[in-house]
Order: structure tokens, then sequence, then C-alpha cells
């Protein structure tokens, strides 16, 4: 198997960062062609979704901020102490899974999947993102504090919506191609929104900056097509095997998939 | 394979900045970020970024990590700031491709670029050399909501599980012979990869909603830790508070 990518801080370096780097560059590292698996410039992604603290204006982040503040106090009335081991045992599965890397073109890019998180979670994406954005700052030391609300707002809020407006079609036709279908048309709606709401939140800041938020957009375009074809792929799989985690239809494999993929 | 227990597993102390209560640290980053992004003025900026520098150096962080972690920003940063200086109207300085860039657009790059370093090094400085569980526990003690704090913690707790499983998965697809390449196969695998991933989390979820139940679960999760604040804390709080009002006085009077 390939070897552990070495941290050039310095493996013996005490403190936290260099342990969760190590684990970070590990989860994240591209399958190579050569079977290495080190791809340093695959960090180095444009379509980032987590706007970092000192670029956006005052009153986007603390509007975001209230917004983001009420949808958390919202989705937690609504989660009651049964299921927060649930979701909450969810919400690191997303933030593991979003680390993984999927090639896109020469580059390569993490998944968001929030649309998938919407599927599943409800309303309980919320709190899910907030906790993933927070666990980054935490582990990792990126994103941004100030910012956590607007990035909370521009990663799930569109998920929850997206999955609740379409949720329906789950239930009308209970088939794995539709399945797959429709979470894959949540999860290119949601990350279509996200790159949409990151460049309304910078040019809310700066009408000047309208460039570089349509530039920015232009970046998400691999990302909405790859994320897309994942979660379509991952929702046909769930269809299949454990249906009920969609949260709603009871999808019937035909026996053909079933032999296929017993 | 990656020795994923790291990440229960409490970091050695290093750097001054260990010593001082999490929650002050978790306030301290927060004052630090909200200081600097107030910041415009040369002066101000050039002193935001030595008061990162100083934490950073009083966090002991490693260099190299530090600087991999501000690459990460950077590439966005590049995409967000570039056009500025075609964008911004004002003095040109020198032209590309025709198009004259504008000193004051140049100018704004700086600031920004200059700006969310100065953060990001603040955040790792202050905030990621706290020990996650330990964070968690303090955000309790600093009145986030109890449902909030009890997902941080499981999710701490469960995100070295999942990433081991994660990694126990792709052992075996590569042992298959997977290659990640720009083709439907991949996508479908890795599809398939957060499917299973999935479907074994919501399993273990219910075994671990009833394992709680039984142990008497109600919904609350007691904190154990006594955290208190001792003189250095205060030390530290009004070093901290001082650079603020340092940073405010600078971009004021300026």
């Amino acid at each position: 198997m390939a070897p552990l990518p070495a941290a050039p801080g310095g493996a013996d370096r005490p403190g936290a960062i260099d342990k969760y780097d190590k684990v970070f560059f590990y989860l994240t590292a591209v399958d190579g062609p050569v079977g290495g698996s080190v791809a340093v410039s695959a960090h180095l992604e444009v379509a980032i979704a987590h706007i970092p603290d000192g670029v956006l204006s005052v009153p986007v982040v603390a509007g975001d901020a209230v917004i983001a503040a009420t949808a958390v106090v919202y989705a937690l009335r609504k989660m009651d102490y049964e299921t927060i081991p649930r979701v909450a045992v969810m919400t690191a599965l997303f933030f593991v899974a979003s680390l993984v890397n999927v090639p896109v073109g020469p580059s390569s890019a993490h998944l968001i999947l929030a649309g998938l998180m919407g599927l599943v979670l409800g309303w309980a994406a919320v709190p899910a993102v907030l906790i993933g954005l927070v666990l980054q700052a935490v582990l990792f030391g990126f994103g941004g504090l100030t910012t956590l609300g607007v990035n909370t707002v521009n990663i799930a809020l569109p998920a929850v919506l997206w999955a609740m407006l379409l949720r329906r079609a789950l239930l009308n036709g209970p088939s794995v191609s539709r399945v797959a279908f429709v979470a894959g048309t949540v999860s290119v709606l949601s990350v279509a929104s996200t790159g949409a709401l990151v460049a309304v939140s910078l040019i809310l800041t700066d009408s000047r900056y309208l460039t570089s938020a349509q530039l920015i957009l232009v970046t998400y375009l691999p990302l909405m097509a790859v994320e897309g074809l994942v979660v379509a792929a991952a929702a046909g799989f769930l269809a299949r095997v454990k249906p009920d985690i969609l949260g709603s239809a009871v999808v019937v494999a035909t026996p053909r998939d079933a032999v296929f993929h017993g | 394979m990656a020795d994923l227990s790291v990440l229960l597993r409490e970091p050695s102390p290093s750097g001054v900045l260990a010593g001082v209560d999490p929650r002050f640290r978790i306030v301290a980053a927060f004052a630090v970020v909200l200081a600097v992004i107030q910041s415009s003025t040369p002066l101000a900026l050039v002193a935001a970024l030595g008061l990162s520098a100083v934490l950073a150096m009083a966090a002991n962080l490693p260099l190299w990590a530090t600087l991999r972690r501000l690459a990460v920003m950077e590439s966005f940063l590049a995409v967000l700031v570039a056009m500025l200086p075609f964008t911004l109207p004002g003095r040109p300085l020198f032209d590309v491709a025709g198009f004259p860039a504008s000193q004051e657009g140049l100018a704004r790059a700086v600031t920004i670029v200059i700006k969310v370093n100065a953060c990001v090094m603040a955040i790792a400085a202050l905030v990621s050399t706290i020990d996650p569980v330990v964070a968690g526990h303090a955000l309790g003690r600093l009145r986030v909501p109890d449902k909030l704090v009890l997902l941080l913690l499981f999710a701490v707790r469960y995100v070295a599980v999942f990433a081991d499983e994660a990694e126990r998965l792709r052992r075996a697809m590569r042992a298959r012979a997977f290659r990640a390449r720009n083709d439907w196969h991949t996508w479908q695998s890795t599809g398939w990869l957060i499917g299973m991933m999935l479907v074994r989390s919501f399993e273990r979820s219910e075994r671990i909603a009833a394992a709680m139940k039984c142990r008497g679960f109600s919904g609350k999760f007691p904190l154990l830790d006594d955290m208190r604040a001792g003189p250095g804390d205060g030390a530290f709080a009004a070093l901290i508070g001082l650079a603020v009002l340092a940073l405010v006085a600078v971009e004021g009077l300026a």
C-alpha cells in the first residue's frame, strides 16, 4: 500500500497540528497512476466553499450569522435527544467523506456532499455543517471564525431547501435510477447554489468583486458535475442496499439489480 | 497505515499558549480576528501580521505545516484578488495584455491577502492547538447550546473511527487495482465508497444510540473537568486585550 505522505513539519514534533495534518493529508491524497498517493497540488484547490476571515464586509458577515443562528436553533429544536447520537455520528461521517478527494480534470476536488446531507439528515444538516466547519477550524486550522455563519448558510441552507423541495420525487417513483437521478439533481443544485451564494456574499461586500465572483462561479462547474455523478452513484447504492437511510421511499430493488450488486 | 488513534490522544503541550485556559484562547481568537479584519491602514496591517506572528511563535507552531495551511487559502485568494487591480479604477501602474492595473486595486488586493493570512495564522495559533475534546468542553463552558456541544464531542469521537474505516475501504479498493481517473468508473466507485460508509455508520449510529440509552443517556453529557482561570490566564487576557486595543487605536489614529 502507499506510504503515508511525509509531513515536512517533522514527524517527531509535538503538538496537535502536525498530527492532524498527517491525517488530513493521508485521507485527502489521490490515488495516483503509479500507486503513490501523494498529491500536494490537490490541496491548492480553487473551488473552496469556505470563505476565510477578512474578505467579507461586516454587514454580510453579521447578517449571515443571524440567519445561520436562526437556522441552527430551529434545527436543534426539531432534534430530540433520541436522535442526537444518530445525527452526531452522521455528522462525523460526512466530515470524513468530504475529505475524500476525487480527480476533476487535471486537478482534484473535495466533495461538499451537502446535497446528500440534506437528503439524509433534513434540517439537522445545518448544525452538521456548522460542526464540520468548527472541526475544520479546530483540527486543521482553516476556514474562518467570523465567517462560520456565512459558510454555514452558503453550504447548508440550499442543500436543505433543495432536498425538501425534491424529496417528493423520491416518494413517488420507487426505482433505483430515479433515486440516483433525484439525489444527483439535489447535489448539482446545492453546489450551484453554494457557488452562487459565495458569489453573492462577495458582490454584496463590494460590487467590484463582480469579475472575481464570476471567475469563482466558473471554478464550481467541474465540482458540480463530479459531485452530481458521485452522489447519484452513492444514492443508487443506498437505494439498493439500505433504502431507509434516504428517509423516504421504500425502494425495492429489481431482481436484476439484486443479481448485479447483491 | 495511518495511526488515527492520535485523534483521541491529548497533544503534548508545547509553547507558552498551551498552558492558557482553552476558554480564554477561544474568546481571544475571536477578539484578534475581529481586530484584524477591521484594519485597513498599512501600519495597522503590519501590526496585525506582527501580532499573528507573535501568537504563532508563542504557540510554537511548526513552520512547514503552518505554511502549507496558508497555501491552501492562497489558491482561493488568488482567484479572488487577481482581478482586483484590473477592475478597481485608479492610477495605472502596469499593463497586462492591454489592461491597465491600478495602484488602488493592487493595494486592495495586498490588504486582503495580509488580513486573511493574519487571521488564519491567529486561528492556527490560538484554536487549532486546543485538543478537540477540550475545545468541546470549553465551548460548553462558554454557554454554547448543549446539543451543539454534544454534536461536536460525538463528531470528534467518530471522525477518528470513520477516517479509519474510509482508509480500510480505500485500501481494499487499491488492492483490487483501483486507480482514480477521470471516468465514470472512478466516480461510481467513489459514490459506492461513500454509500458503503453511510450504510455502516448508519447501522453503527443505531447501535450507539441503543447502547447509550441502556446506560441511561437522558440528553445530558456531564462535562467533567474543572476549568478554572489562573493568574496566567488573566495575564494572557490582559495582553490580548491590550494588543486588540492597540490594533484598533492604530487603525483609528491613521
